[in-house]
């Protein structure tokens, strides 16, 4: 077993990183990595070693970001998140014909996936998404969680869960079509 | 008949719960006619992959967008945890 110092030099950017991507506040992404760490050093007796010590440190911080997630949701409204105003609307008529018809993506899209400009086409596309539509997303997509589970956490009904999870969809979609799959074809860089 | 609209709705929340038999259906019916929407559901279902592959490379690698924990951050923590030991 490590000791606390060595602990934070050997897991302390691996933690940063993870909190970082899914509360996208640096301030809190560390606040959060203390209270793992912390929490870790309390509980550390209770650490069988059948995982690794990096997989229990991040199955605490999952439920700190889960904890943080659900405090600053506390009693906010939905109603900024699923104003009908936006990019999803104006992707169809009146008539709910495609009005923006999504391109054939037509690089392989599995080649995209080996080239490091993708990824920061991603991370820019996935920055433009809304604070509360992102920690929605994230908590589906990232932690696996169901609609009930992340209704509880963010304290939003079903209906407007899962009008949230389309405009991400469908904000995340338009902007990697505009930034990398509408762009000319590049060779692997 | 579902519109295009509805349709790409209802494949975005056919990721997230099991539809109800008729709509899944009505959904399939529509993807065999209609090449956009199936050509959007690919698409999302792309988008899922490629979320699950970005977080996995931003935790593991040193990607631009890649941070550290900020040294100041650091220091506090250590001493946190030296003090919470005493």
């Amino acid at each position: 077993m490590l000791s606390p110092e060595a602990w934070v030099d050997q897991y302390g950017d691996y933690l940063f990183r993870y909190a970082l991507l899914r509360v996208r506040n640096s301030t809190i992404a560390s606040d959060l990595v203390q209270e793992t760490f912390l929490a870790g050093l309390r509980s550390m007796k209770d650490f069988s070693g059948r995982s690794s010590e990096r997989t229990w440190l991040i199955a605490i911080l999952k439920h700190k970001i889960v904890d943080h997630y659900r405090e600053i949701n506390r009693g906010r409204s939905a109603r900024e998140d699923i104003s009908p105003n936006d990019s999803c609307e104006s992707a169809f008529t009146e008539t709910g014909e495609w009005k923006v018809i999504p391109a054939e993506w037509d690089l392989d899209p599995a080649k995209a996936f080996e080239q490091k400009e993708f990824w920061e086409v991603f991370h820019h596309c996935l920055s433009g998404l809304p604070g509360r539509l992102a920690d929605a997303f994230s908590l589906r997509e990232l932690e696996g969680l169901s609609t009930d589970e992340v209704c509880r956490i963010l304290g939003v009904t079903a209906t407007n869960l899962a009008v949230m999870f389309y405009r991400a969809r469908m904000k995340l979609r338009s902007c990697l079509e505009t930034h990398w799959f509408a762009q000319k074809p590049r060779g692997n860089s | 008949m579902r519109t295009c609209k509805e349709i790409s709705q209802l494949v975005s929340e056919s990721m997230d719960r099991r539809l109800p038999f008729l709509q899944r259906i009505e959904v399939r019916i529509h993807l065999m006619m209609c090449k956009v929407c199936a050509r959007y559901r690919r698409q999302v279902l792309l988008l899922r992959e490629a979320f699950r592959r970005y977080a996995a490379r931003v935790e593991e690698t040193e990607l631009p967008s890649a941070a550290a924990l900020p040294p100041d951050a650091r220091d506090r923590i250590k001493r946190a945890l030296n003090e919470s030991q005493k």
